[in-house]
């Protein structure tokens, strides 16, 4: 199915066979149902001597028939289209992290390297890539046609798309959720690159610090070190006592929490725990610490979370 | 035997005392609490709002001629689509056949003067009314860009414009739409004639029961839901907006546990229609009666257990995801089983191809390929890669467009003679038929392809690759609404000009074909018994061509 779109991506040929068997399948159906209408309409029009003969009777042997073969067939689509679209969230060894946040109304892009770009979104081909993807304002939705993938992009709440991109090339990106007046002005590119190029055009567009380092400089500039100690420590003060845990080693591990439970420490987490610190509160520690919500956009959230990601010991 | 000869005792000058004849005031009309004048009241709003919907669907076909927007401007296009949305959603499709139809045929089909409750119908309609007018100076008074979904936190927090009194007019029309659900069930309980078993009641009736439990049930979520939109928006209250506490996905499970059954509200009503024409024209029983109905009321069911399907990408978990997938599955089977049913009727009939037959074999048509094409959407993968796009739309409308308002005109056409007393111009509605037929697959079947593209939804300008099709869709979409506009011109002159019509021109078998036409106001002047099932059709005698 693809004289006019790419297919450029892993999972893009898997989505157009279903989709060719459906379109096979849909005009199967339409064929014998349009077949039948005409063939009864001409055969059987009132002013036809054709002899009728008797009226079929036991009408309900067809019944079973025609309601069978629809619920196995549909089974098999079901089957086939969800068996694809788990696979579509299954990860397969450590992919490239990219950190993408819509707004009103654009795209922005920020690579681990400190690279940044907007409305535009540069990827190695054949490598796995997870875009990590949030809003800051309202529901926008990261659409890639020639990938066959979309995702919706939420506020306060991250979202991953993972895929690997097979056919370098500039493929279009749309936002597909209505997110207000220029809906449709937030569009841009995705360029994917072989390797090399890729490498080359990360040399260029570098420069800067890189986004965990720039996560450090937040981290000191927000006052996050009073608590949480100059590198992420931990800290003792004001009489040893220990008002908030230590971020070293945190990203990926398990955190009791004060009520009973346990959660993993990840994204997700972390974001809320800047944003809505009451909400989660590790075991053993004070809801001492004040909320950055509104205080902090969505991008120095990522470049935070950057940063304690960088302070794993252990890649997760 | 009941035959129609031997019930129509009232003489045949066909005018003396029908209930249109009965009061020629404003007043007797407007406070009249006859379901037929009540269906008439009904008849002339839902075409208002069908032209009114229409107009801002053709402004929108227009600005997509070319791609950076013919009209200048994203932001009266998107009011444009967030009105032609709403109009046609809450006033247009799903009222029009329940209301009209429904409400003049469904006691005279059961053989009752009226239905249970003839002051809260007539109430139904004021509120109706006012919720339209409602809607329609939020409308007109500025309108509002947030689509008929109203996601949030769109909606709540960042949409200008007159979102709070929009809600307020739909919150308002639900309870005219709740109240017609209950008059109609208990209606159908209770007022059926006598000898009318639930098995030998027209599948319209089963249709409307059906639709009058969604209607019931699934309204009031979406007031509830609306309500909550409208507090957020005022007082910001943290419902819908995580910035204050909220969860944006729990308005869309609201609003979609609500919409989802709303979709079958605007279809089921048509297989109602359709099962009734099809036996009258093909002159033969409807294949699989049983089948038919439970069809209808498993559909009723089982479509509260889909709305997760429209949020695939939403951001729900992939558990979720996979067991919406097989129940939208599931919610499609009953449909299928109308089609083959509708086939089998059709098998070895003496088919008519009257206005009416040729509406439903439009529908049975057009159901077919929006049907087919929901198993694309169904299907987890595919969904990922058509929603959100032209596909959807297309797939939607082939539904919602195409079949239903297919249907209406089957059902409009098919008991005008009754609701009228005047036959319309059958040449000109068979033209408005094939009419109506080419020029929607002119309009939406370039979407499909457009939607497998990648062209995004409510989008004011696109690439320029896109051009051809949408000038295609928009050209189809004039044909369509040259297809709209005959019948309002030859139904509106067959009023007067229209030859009279007897009390049964179809040789139908309903209990609505055996009182004069149009009827008396207190519908039989002698109370009908039933003693066969509904479509009893036998094969013409040899004398008959």
């Amino acid at each position: 199915m693809s004289p006019w779109l790419p297919a450029a991506s892993a999972n893009a040929p898997e989505t157009d066979r279903l989709l060719w068997a459906l379109l096979l399948l849909s005009c199967a159906v339409l064929l014998l149902v349009f077949a039948l209408l005409l063939r009864y309409i001409v055969r059987y029009r009132a002013s036809s001597p054709l002899d009728r003969g008797a009226e079929a009777r036991k009408t309900w042997r067809f019944e079973v028939a025609w309601t069978s073969a629809t619920l196995l067939v549909f089974f098999g689509l079901f089957v086939w289209g969800a068996n694809l679209y788990i696979r579509l969230f299954q990860t397969s060894g450590r992919p490239l992290r990219i950190y993408v946040v819509g707004k009103q109304w654009m795209w922005k892009v920020e690579h681990a390297g400190g690279q940044r770009e907007i409305n535009a979104l540069h990827l190695p081909v054949g490598r796995p890539v997870e875009l990590l993807l949030t809003s800051e304002d309202v529901i926008h939705d990261f659409s890639v046609p020639a990938f066959r993938l979309k995702h919706d992009v939420l506020p306060d709440r991250y979202e991953t798309l993972s895929f690997t991109v097979t056919r370098p090339g500039r493929y279009a990106l749309y936002c597909t959720q209505f997110c207000g007046l220029d809906h449709s002005k937030m569009t841009g590119a995705v360029v994917a690159l072989a390797a090399p190029q890729y490498a080359q055009w990360l040399r260029e567009n570098g420069g800067g610090a890189s986004l965990a380092a720039q996560g450090q400089v937040l981290y000191m500039r927000l006052g996050c070190s009073g608590c949480h100690g100059g590198n992420g420590a931990g800290g003792t003060q004001s009489g040893g006592t220990v008002r908030a845990p230590p971020l070293v080693g945190l990203y990926g591990a398990a955190v009791p929490l004060a009520d009973g439970s346990v959660v993993t420490a990840d994204d997700r987490y972390l974001h809320d725990s800047i944003v809505l610190p009451r909400k989660e509160v590790a075991a053993g520690y004070a809801p001492i610490m004040p909320s950055y919500a509104g205080q902090i956009d969505e991008e120095d959230i990522l470049r935070l979370v950057s940063y304690i990601q960088s302070l794993a010991t252990e890649a997760p | 035997m009941n035959t129609a000869a031997d019930v129509v005792t009232v003489p045949l000058g066909h005018t003396a005392g029908s209930y249109l004849t009965d009061g020629f005031s404003i007043r007797s009309w407007l406070l009249s609490t006859d379901h037929k004048r009540i269906a008439m009241l009904y008849l002339a709003s839902v075409t208002m709002f069908f032209f009114l919907g229409g107009a801002a669907a053709a402004l929108v076909r227009l600005n997509l001629i070319v791609p950076q927007g013919l009209l200048g401007s994203a932001e009266a296009y998107n009011r444009l689509f967030t009105m032609h949305g709403v109009i046609m959603v809450w006033f247009f499709l799903v009222p029009a056949v329940p209301v009209t139809l429904g409400n003049f045929i469904i006691p005279l089909m059961l053989g009752a003067r009226d239905l249970a409750f003839p002051r809260l119908n007539l109430f139904s309609w004021y509120l109706f009314m006012l919720g339209g007018a409602v809607t329609l100076w939020a409308l007109f008074s500025g309108g509002l860009d947030t689509g008929w979904t109203f996601y949030t936190p769109l909606s709540t927090e960042y949409a200008k414009g007159q979102v709070v009194l929009a809600v307020t007019g739909i919150f308002i029309a639900g309870f005219s739409t709740i109240a017609t659900g209950l008059n109609f069930i208990v209606t159908i309980h209770q007022l059926r004639a006598p000898g009318l078993t639930w098995y030998r009641l027209p599948v319209f009736i089963w249709s409307m029961y059906s639709l009058s439990v969604l209607l019931v049930l699934a309204t009031p979520v979406l007031a509830i839901t609306l309500l909550l939109v409208a507090f957020e928006r005022l007082f910001h209250i943290g419902i819908f907006d995580p910035a204050i506490g909220g969860d944006p996905l729990l308005f869309q499970h609201l609003f979609w546990f609500y919409s989802h059954p709303a979709v079958y509200m605007m279809i089921l009503p048509g297989f109602g229609v359709v099962s009734e024409i099809i036996p009258v024209f093909a002159r033969k029983r409807l294949f699989g009666y049983k089948f038919v109905v439970w069809a209808s009321v498993s559909i009723a069911v089982i479509s509260f257990f889909v709305w997760g399907h429209h949020m695939f990408v939403a951001g729900t978990s992939i558990y979720s995801a996979v067991l919406f997938s097989i129940l939208s599955y599931l919610v499609a089977v009953p449909s299928a089983i109308k089609v083959f049913n509708w086939l089998g009727t059709l098998h070895k009939g003496y088919i008519h191809f009257d206005a009416p037959m040729l509406y439903a074999l439009g529908f049975v048509g057009l159901f077919t390929i929006g049907g087919l094409t929901g198993l694309w959407v169904a299907a987890l993968a595919a969904d990922v890669h058509l929603t959100q796009t032209y596909f959807v739309v297309a797939h939607f409308h082939y539904i919602m467009v195409g079949a239903m308002v297919s249907a209406f005109f089957a059902g409009l056409h098919y008991w005008w003679p009754k609701i009228t007393g005047r036959m319309y111009p059958e040449m000109w509605a068979r033209i408005a038929a094939l009419i109506m037929f080419i020029g929607f697959n002119l309009t939406f079947f370039p979407q499909f392809i457009l939607g497998y593209l990648g062209m995004p939804r409510r989008y004011f300008s696109y690439p320029p690759e896109f051009q051809v099709l949408n000038v295609l869709s928009s050209a189809g979409a004039t044909i369509l609404a040259a297809a709209y506009l005959l019948p309002l011109g030859y139904l509106v002159w067959s009023l007067m000009h229209g030859e009279k019509a007897p009390p049964n021109p179809w040789r139908a078998k309903g209990l609505e074909w055996r009182t004069p036409s149009p009827p008396p106001t207190v519908n039989f002047l002698r109370t009908p018994e039933v003693t066969e099932g509904p479509y009893e059709y036998a094969p013409p005698e040899k004398a008959r061509g």
